[in-house]
């Protein structure tokens, strides 16, 4: 019993000691001469896909950067497991390391988390793709390089409107995800406005994603020609082969959460034929930065990349621009940058993959342009 | 014509929850315990089939035998690691250690298969037979899984009744002391049991797969779940029990789905367990127990 004390004592003073260590750590600014720029995001578990893209893009946007001279970065990416807590740890981990700018979290819920933490430690944040309003809601240092989710919602309607895609259109959405539930109000709002004639409007949960007959028999009824999903592409892969047993072949619309549609293992692309999703990013433009980054993540991870890491790729190239413009020096320490940065975001236009012209409102949200695409032999084909 | 649609929707649903109920109530019934590691299993089974087919190209009819080999195998070694060691103590504890048995198993897959989806390519294809000027189409997959849950339970039902394991099985279920006095390994009759139950969820992994074709390491909690509400609804411990349960959920699910609301189809389900529970306390064909004072 003694002996178990004396270990339990020995423990605690080392981590003791190991906390007293990290407090030190923290003071350290970048002396290296370049920024250090620290992101969490899932790069193992069930939204790794997200998270490793993310890292990818803004990997290449660095090493691009570092190679022209002037200004340089240090990127270091923690993995939290699309988990708020494990979230957190990554976020101490990185401030630790001494990050004096964050990339944010690449998923919503991890990215509410670290968010709040980023606000109260004055570092400036700009995430790639976690759309939640929640992430931004009442945070003057936090913002966004994807749409917010309830820009998804509008600008679905406005562009199923403007290209006179559906006449009678059904909605099947997630009933206890925020993310599909935001967008299908928004989008429900929209249409009204529009009038857009919505028939059919069912729902599933986290325990009923299987069985997706019934919803689509009411479409069907309803004579939809056109449903709207606004969810994740699993299920939606589910829709597709489901509808086609019933020899039902409506036009599907999608949003960002359908993009990785694709690269789903065995996964009859067929299916997907003529799907069309509204996302910011599209791999096949004729751009030629985008066809540089295209063909440069090919050679290095092997696909062909997707949103996430467009978004990543601008995030690095959006802060090179401010930095410039602020004119700051990777001597100054984080909250130096953070007001200098709130500053540049608030009053720059960028250029980036994922769309002209961007601005940044002072509440975070970006304003830009979503870009249709539609799926055509097993591939992503923008639509204007 | 709506309404057939949805009952055939339903029946298939039923089917395959029946199929893994069979697994829960066969076990509960002889081992007095219940497996919640039964749905991860299922999993397993499906992942094996999967690989099997796409992976090595194998004919699907042997990628289920494989499935099911493998299971047996796991099943068998499940029970003697994990549920062998508890047989004397308390039931809850054994409860808990399925519960724990059931996360390894998710996690295990999650590590080795990666958490990423994968599309299952259907054992008999995703033809569909179209009726009435194809208003109504049935799908073939729906046709097997029907007819593979009416002779698994007819084959199951014999094979309790008739053979010297069957009779031995009735014995355990009955009082495991006596049948042990009687001559009969009881441990023998619960391995077999695991055997038969995991070979079962393997059949059950590959039909749910064909028939909804994302498979993940959690492909296989809530159809678990679900069919453990069947095994109760039709009364935990009976055969025929099972089955009826199964397809009678599968029914009301969809038709609660499709009659009343989307969102309430789960309430709806679990509403009317709770009635019939209220009526018939031991489930539609469970046995009445007299307590002995």
């Amino acid at each position: 019993m003694k002996l178990k004390r004396i270990i339990c004592i020995a423990i605690s003073l080392v981590l003791v000691a190991a906390l007293a260590a990290g407090c030190s750590a923290n003071e350290k600014k970048g002396e290296s001469g370049a920024f250090k720029i620290g992101g969490t995001g899932p790069l193992t578990g069930v939204a790794a896909i997200y998270g490793t893209a993310a890292m990818n893009g803004a990997q290449i946007a660095v090493d691009e950067i570092n190679a022209m001279g002037g200004i340089k970065f240090e990127l270091k990416y923690e993995d939290d497991e699309h988990d708020a807590e494990k979230a957190v740890n990554a976020y101490n981990t990185l401030k630790d390391w001494g990050m004096q700018i964050f990339l944010g979290s690449v998923t919503s819920t991890p990215a509410v988390a670290t968010s709040a933490e980023a606000f109260n430690d004055r570092i400036f944040s700009l995430t790639p793709s976690a759309s939640s309003t929640d992430v931004t809601k009442g945070k003057d240092n936090m913002f966004q390089m994807c749409f917010a989710d309830p820009n998804q919602g509008t600008a679905s309607a406005q562009y199923i409107a403007d290209k006179n895609l559906g006449t009678k259109i059904a909605v099947i959405y997630k009933n206890d995800d925020p993310y599909s539930k935001g967008i299908y109000n928004t989008f429900a709002e929209k249409a009204a406005e529009l009038n857009l004639e919505i028939v059919s409007t069912t729902t599933f949960t986290d325990d009923s994603q299987t069985d997706f007959n019934v919803q689509l028999l009411d479409a069907k009824d309803k004579g939809a020609d056109l449903i709207f999903l606004p969810m994740y592409y699993t299920p939606a892969s589910l829709i597709f082969q489901q509808a086609k047993a019933m020899g039902y072949a409506p036009k599907y619309f999608g949003v960002d959460g359908m993009d990785g549609i694709l690269t789903l293992e065995n996964f009859d692309t067929s299916l997907a034929e003529g799907v069309i999703l509204l996302t910011p990013f599209n791999a096949d433009s004729n751009d030629e930065r985008t066809v540089n980054f295209v063909n440069k993540y090919k050679e290095l991870f092997d696909e062909i990349p997707n949103q996430f890491a467009a978004d990543g790729y601008d995030c690095i190239y959006a802060l090179k621009a401010a930095l410039e413009a602020a004119e700051c020096k990777p001597s100054m320490t984080a909250s130096e940058l953070c007001e200098k940065l709130i500053g540049a975001f608030t009053t720059m236009k960028f250029d980036g993959l994922t769309g002209d012209s961007m601005t940044w409102a002072a509440n975070g949200e970006v304003s830009k342009s979503p870009k249709g695409m539609v799926i055509q032999n097993g591939a992503y084909v923008g639509l204007d | 014509m709506t309404f057939l649609s949805y009952l055939i929707s339903g029946l298939s649903l039923g089917s395959v929850y029946a199929i893994i109920a069979l697994g829960y109530t066969m076990v509960y019934g002889i081992a007095k315990m219940l497996n919640f590691a039964h749905g991860d299993v299922i999993m397993v089974g499906a992942y094996v089939c999967f690989f099997a087919m796409t992976r090595w190209g194998i004919n699907p009819v042997f990628g289920i035998l494989l499935a099911m080999a493998v299971c047996t195998v796991l099943g068998v070694i499940i029970e003697r690691l994990a549920y062998k060691p508890l047989r004397a103590v308390p039931s809850l504890f054994v409860l808990i250690t399925a519960i724990g048995m059931s996360y390894f198993l998710q996690n295990a897959a999650q590590l080795l298969w990666t958490p990423n989806p994968k599309v299952f390519t259907s054992v008999v294809g995703n033809a569909s037979i179209k009726l009435f000027d194809g208003q109504l189409s049935i799908s073939v997959i729906a046709i097997v899984t029907i007819a593979a849950c009416f002779v698994i339970m007819a084959v199951l039902s014999w094979y309790i009744n008739n053979t010297k394991m069957g009779k031995a099985m009735r014995a355990c279920s009955e009082d495991k002391g006596a049948a042990q006095l009687m001559g009969i390994s009881v441990n023998l009759t619960i391995s077999v049991t695991f055997a038969i139950g995991s070979a079962l969820a393997a059949v059950a992994g590959v039909l749910l797969c064909s028939a909804y074709p994302t498979l993940m390491p959690t492909t296989g909690a809530m159809p678990g779940i679900k069919a453990f509400t069947a095994a109760v609804f039709g009364g935990i411990g009976s055969i025929p029990g099972a089955m009826i349960g199964g397809i009678m959920l599968g029914i009301i699910e969809i038709f609660g789905k499709g009659y009343i609301s989307t969102q309430l189809s789960d309430a709806v389900v679990f509403a009317v367990l709770i009635i019939v529970l209220l009526v018939k306390p031991t489930g539609i064909l469970g046995k009445q127990i007299n307590e002995k004072v």
